[in-house]
């Protein structure tokens, strides 16, 4: 070795960089964010995506519109069912194909009971990053109950590939009904059980408030969706702002926070578990009989000419499918627009002069599913 | 100072009220089983990979060799080749494999299949060091499973 020596001595500039991820506990999969650190504050945040990347919108425009059906799911495989539904949903519209109303019910059930097993895997993993193991026990037992069920109708836990064109691949039976009629049941004293354990709790409550503010403008700047923009006071969502399915029949509120911190992060999903389980029951309370797919759905999708859209409330946020077809089997385009990307690309801005502990903690409120971002 | 004291009563309340539902779930019974010396079942519409259907009556594979599965396919994992044998009205299958390294058990070809001759099996504890093990000679399983 020859040259000159190492230069030990800071320079004026004493930031470091720190690289979180792409394999950290904290990151939920993998996504690198490279930190410049000044001590324990952050600096700037830059995050790093690509390193799932699969070409989900590429192979849309490799193969016909039935053999895309499993890839939406893969997308973001905590709400793969609202995922799917876009994409059914997108062709529905651009082929003018009626749903039937038995299977625009089951899609909202089937999409609610998803939104309600993904946040509770949030809620897990989410506490887990703050340091508390116990409540991702809890939260996956309870979880296990609604994959179960979907389990039993779809034949997978994960990736479904429930939706079809016109409606979904298997009717429900009575064991699933009286499942979800006694999920519902026995998750309202567990949503109390949370709030003993989790919600109330002051070493959480001192963690997470007034930590992480995003505000309004910032959301909106970024088209941050979901309960991210609901934490800071918009009360924005799909189901209600561009209803879709057989949404405008039900009955429920959007919980909106405005405080726009962690915490109003948190209580906004813990109060959406509790509307989606009053859809929920009221849908199998009057699931109506009939079809689960319309009649005639031709073997092979075609899609008139055109450019369609459609979007749909995930777990996550407005997740939409922009489709353009030329009239064959294979669409010309399949552009998909996934929340997290946009959730995650305020954290830069959110995150500067944070401590690192609390960075995560935002990192954590902002629920990123990394594959979602990447596609 | 009264605010200290308050907040730490206030506090230390909610610390007793977790303590309680840990408690309380500490005498529940547990919920996981003992896998692998127990093993829950699997409900019937499980999709496990595709195993070929077997006539009842002549004990062949119901596949007509039409190859909608391979078409239907999003993956290209599966292969079909048949022939129409003589004094038999429709053609039948000879060869059926599997490659389900790249299968992602969506169930397009047991969907698209106009003779159900195509079910889903319920295994789901395949694990093996060898890409070979995964190619899947349909054929040849349901022969074996004859005997």
């Amino acid at each position: 070795m020859s040259g000159a020596p190492l230069n030990l001595t800071k320079g004026p500039d004493e930031t470091f960089i720190l690289n979180l991820g792409p394999q950290h506990p904290a990151t939920h999969g993998v996504l690198r964010i490279k930190l410049t650190m000044d001590g324990e504050y952050v600096v700037r945040a830059e995050p790093v995506p690509g390193y799932i990347h699969r070409m989900h919108e590429k192979m849309g425009e490799n193969r016909t519109w039935n053999q895309y059906l499993p890839n939406p799911s893969r997308v973001d495989y905590l709400s793969a069912m609202a995922y799917s539904h876009a994409h059914v949903a997108v062709a529905e519209r651009a082929a003018g194909l009626e749903v039937p109303p038995r299977a625009e019910y089951i899609r909202v059930i089937v999409c609610e009971l998803n939104r309600v097993s993904s946040h509770l895997v949030w809620l897990g993993a989410f506490l887990l990053d703050l340091g508390g193991f116990t409540p991702l026990l809890y939260a996956f037992d309870d979880r296990e109950m609604i994959l179960d069920l979907l389990e039993g109708i779809t034949g997978s836990r994960l990736t479904y590939c429930y939706h079809r064109f016109g409606g979904v691949c298997n009717d429900v039976d009575d064991t699933f009904v009286r499942g979800t009629k006694a999920f519902v049941e026995h998750m309202r004293p567990r949503m109390k059980l949370y709030r003993d354990l989790v919600t109330d709790n002051i070493i959480l409550r001192k963690r997470l408030t007034d930590i992480g503010h995003i505000s309004a403008d910032t959301c909106r700047r970024y088209g941050a969706t979901g309960p991210v923009i609901r934490g800071s006071g918009v009360p924005y969502d799909v189901r209600r702002n561009e209803p879709y399915s057989a949404y405008p029949e039900f009955d429920f509120d959007i919980p909106v926070f405005p405080e726009g911190d962690c915490m109003a992060r948190y209580l906004v999903r813990m109060e959406e578990i509790v509307q989606s389980l009053r859809i929920v029951e009221q849908a199998i309370g009057r699931l109506p009989d009939g079809p689960h797919i319309a009649p005639k759905v031709p073997k092979i999708m075609k899609v008139p000419p055109g450019d369609y859209f459609f979007a749909t409330e995930a777990a996550r946020g407005r997740f939409a499918i922009r489709a353009v077809s030329d009239g064959k089997e294979i669409p010309y385009r399949i552009k998909l627009r996934a929340p997290s990307f946009s959730n995650l690309s305020l954290f830069e801005e959110a995150s500067q002069g944070m401590m690192l502990p609390d960075a995560l903690a935002l990192l954590g409120s902002l629920d990123l599913v990394i594959p979602d971002i990447d596609r | 100072m009264k605010n200290i004291i308050r907040d730490s009563v206030a506090g230390f309340k909610t610390l007793v009220v977790g303590m309680r539902v840990t408690i309380d779930q500490f005498f529940r019974r547990p919920v996981t089983v003992h896998y692998p010396h127990e093993a829950l079942k699997m409900p019937d519409r499980y999709r496990g990979h595709i195993e070929l259907v077997r006539d009842p009556e002549t004990g062949k594979s119901l596949c007509i060799a039409c190859k909608s599965c391979e078409k239907a396919c999003p993956s290209d994992c599966i292969f079909v080749d048949g022939l129409k044998r003589e004094g038999e009205k429709r053609k039948s299958a000879t060869e059926f494999t599997l490659d389900f390294t790249k299968c992602s058990l969506c169930g397009a070809c047991v969907e698209v299949c106009p003779t159900d001759a195509l079910r889903f099996t319920k295994s789901y504890n395949l694990a093996s060091t060898q890409k070979q093990s995964y190619f899947f000679d349909l054929m040849k399983r349901m022969e074996e499973q004859k005997k």
